[in-house]
């Protein structure tokens, strides 16, 4: 059956053997490999990338097919990002704990060492004792299911409040940024249970792998974020291929008319903004381990929004449009907001990057969407049609 | 022939005025109904009450030999009970092909995950190639709906209704916009759809319902003013006062 779809669909072979290749390119170069060309900080940020393209295929399955413009998608991302760093921070100061604790003469107790735990990660906020919500934290089979539940459940209930009271198009998107700016601002005050403001950090250092380099874990996790888009891909053209492609797409275009014939509108947008939901969650628990912290800002609506850019400048409505979206924004973004781009010296004036760059993404929005609708992907096809 | 649909006492009223005043209508299958009416007369609130679309104020609204209600009900549900309808403007998926907007209108499950699980198969491949056939677009069935002339999405419009399946056909205006030589197109595939269906045909048009040579319902302000003939209809005082009076 894979053999026939894949015939079918030869975008997705040349996507997944790109990113095969680039991926074993990357891992031979590394750091961990010994050959150190690319450096290990730079293997983190395409690894972060691949998580970033993850996500934007979501958004481009829910935007670019269906028709939701969520800009809530990174909601999700977060969450999948503090459950899994949840984990992390309780296993590893669990860790920092006992060692600690093991040179006393007196052996601690149970309660001390959870005290201490406690002490360690909300001192910072001003309390010890662990909230409700990290009851699964000492268990990673647990918090990685959590990664797919609650993005999951989320998304399903908000979907199901927002989609059966027909709420649609502008409105929609309204209520996707409340729901985001509502989760930040939760997470912003230190009684959430989740550091407030700080965050959680240190999520770079795996608890069990002390020994390992940085520059091993950091190629284990390109590895798991490059499988993790493959399969995502995989999926997603596979939902999108067919009578499912069909079906959202009729929704996108008149969603009156596909209710005439018989199809339950609401259950179809439930499910992709579900399914999309989880994978964001998953695309989140990958791409904060390799950047290290995450704090409240980071699902702060403008995330949302730009993420939406991405999907709009790559090419709404096709998969490797909202790749390559997110890999050219994101990117180009790191490099003029890290402050390796050079200024311009108008004489009268100079431009710094750091500064002017959100207004050339803002303009090139404008740009793509007047001139090039279809994206940066539509360039792709007309020259694969010419040829 | 027995009743397929039955509505009476009917009433819709939007913000005090009244669309639909105490209607009753009754359509057998098969059969072949024209509405026709001036503009406010009601026609295409009285396609939305049996779709689902509004909801009347009071009256009942029953439908097949079980008699169910059709009022409470979803709009794809009473799709899949068995109304199909189609709308004035020709609304057919452009960003899709001819084959594609077919296929979403086949009898088919309609769930998502059924609808995910589903195969093409040789069963429904050929049912579409006899729907093309039907409506006279086997040739367009790979283009995409977007490429086709306005008459053509007429017929792709309602080749996906009789690809439906349903019991009962709402037709609203079909031959709006078309050459005389789409019309009597229009004329035979509607005459045709007729023979094992209900089909009832809202339209302006008096020669095309002449035509269609069946049973005609005037309605006038949200009831029904006469109904027979067309000549017997033509020759009531009251239809010629409200055509030709004002």
């Amino acid at each position: 059956m894979s053999q026939t779809f894949i015939t079918r669909h030869p975008s997705t072979l040349w996507v997944l053997a790109f990113l095969g290749l680039f991926t074993l390119l990357v891992s031979v170069f590394s750091e961990a490999s010994g050959v150190g060309l690319i450096s290990t900080s730079f293997v983190k940020t395409l690894g972060k990338t691949l998580c970033l393209c993850l996500i934007a295929i979501a958004m481009d399955v829910v935007w670019g097919y269906c028709g939701i413009l969520s800009l809530g998608h990174f909601a999700f991302f977060g969450i999948g990002g503090y459950a899994i760093g949840m984990w992390l921070m309780y296993a590893r100061t669990e860790a920092i704990v006992t060692h600690s604790l093991s040179a006393s003469v007196i052996p601690p107790t149970e309660v001390e060492i959870t005290d201490a735990i406690g002490n360690q990660i909300f001192g910072v906020v001003g309390s010890s004792d662990f909230p409700m919500i990290w009851a699964f934290a000492h268990s990673l089979p647990l918090q990685l299911l959590m990664i797919l539940l609650i993005p999951g459940l989320l998304a399903l209930v908000f979907g199901w409040l927002a989609f059966r009271s027909r709420v649609t198009g502008v409105y929609l998107s309204i209520l996707t940024q409340a729901m985001t700016l509502a989760l930040a601002l939760y997470l912003f005050q230190n009684d959430s249970g989740l550091r407030g403001n700080n965050g959680l950090s240190g999520l770079q250092n795996i608890p069990g792998f002390e020994e390992t380099s940085q520059a091993q874990i950091s190629i284990a996790f390109f590895w798991a974020s490059s499988a993790a888009l493959a399969l995502g891909y995989l999926l997603f053209a596979w939902v999108t291929a067919g009578k499912m492609g069909s079906v959202i797409r009729a929704i996108r275009d008149d969603e009156a008319r596909v209710r005439f014939l018989g199809y339950h509108v609401e259950s179809y947008k439930l499910f992709v903004f579900t399914l999309t939901a989880v994978v964001s969650g998953i695309a989140g628990a990958l791409y904060y381990p390799q950047a290290g912290i995450i704090n409240p800002a980071e699902i702060a609506p403008i995330a949302s929004i730009y993420l939406a850019v991405w999907v709009a400048i790559g090419g709404r409505g096709k998969l490797y449009g909202a790749v390559i979206g997110a890999v050219f924004v994101s990117l180009l973004s790191s490099y003029f907001t890290g402050g390796s781009a050079p200024d311009i010296n108008l004489g009268f004036y100079v431009i710094k990057w750091t500064d002017w760059w959100l207004v050339l993404l803002g303009l090139s929005f404008v740009a793509v969407t007047l001139l090039f609708p279809g994206g940066i992907a539509s360039l792709f096809d007309k020259l694969t049609r010419k040829s | 022939m027995s009743t397929l649909l039955e509505m009476s006492g009917v009433s819709v009223s939007f913000d005090g005025f009244k669309a639909i005043n105490n209607l009753s209508f009754q359509i057998a299958e098969p059969e072949m109904r024209a509405i026709i009416g001036p503009n406010g007369a009601g026609k295409t609130t009285f396609m939305d009450i049996i779709t689902g679309k509004t909801k009347p104020d009071e009256g009942r609204v029953i439908f097949g030999e079980k008699s169910v209600s059709l009022l409470g009900m979803s709009e794809s549900k009473i799709a899949k009970v068995g109304v199909g309808r189609k709308f004035q403007k020709p609304t057919v998926f452009e960003a899709q092909t001819v084959r594609e907007n077919f296929a979403l209108a086949l009898k088919n499950p309609r769930g998502p995950f059924e609808v995910l699980r589903h195969r093409k198969s040789k069963r429904g491949a050929e049912r579409i190639e006899a729907m093309a056939e039907q409506v006279g677009l086997t040739e367009e069935l790979p283009r995409l709906a977007g490429e086709l002339s306005h008459g053509q999405k007429q017929w792709l419009e309602i080749g996906m209704l009789l690809a439906q399946s349903p019991r009962l056909l709402l037709v609203d205006e079909p031959a709006a916009g078309m050459t005389p030589a789409e019309r009597e197109k229009t004329t035979d595939i509607l005459v045709n759809a007729a023979k094992t269906h209900a089909v009832v045909v809202v339209e302006h048009d008096m020669e095309f319902v002449r035509r269609l040579n069946c049973k005609v319902t005037v309605l006038n302000e949200g009831s029904v003013l006469a109904e027979g003939s067309l000549d017997h209809v033509t020759q009531n005082p009251d239809v010629i006062d409200v055509y030709l009076g004002r």
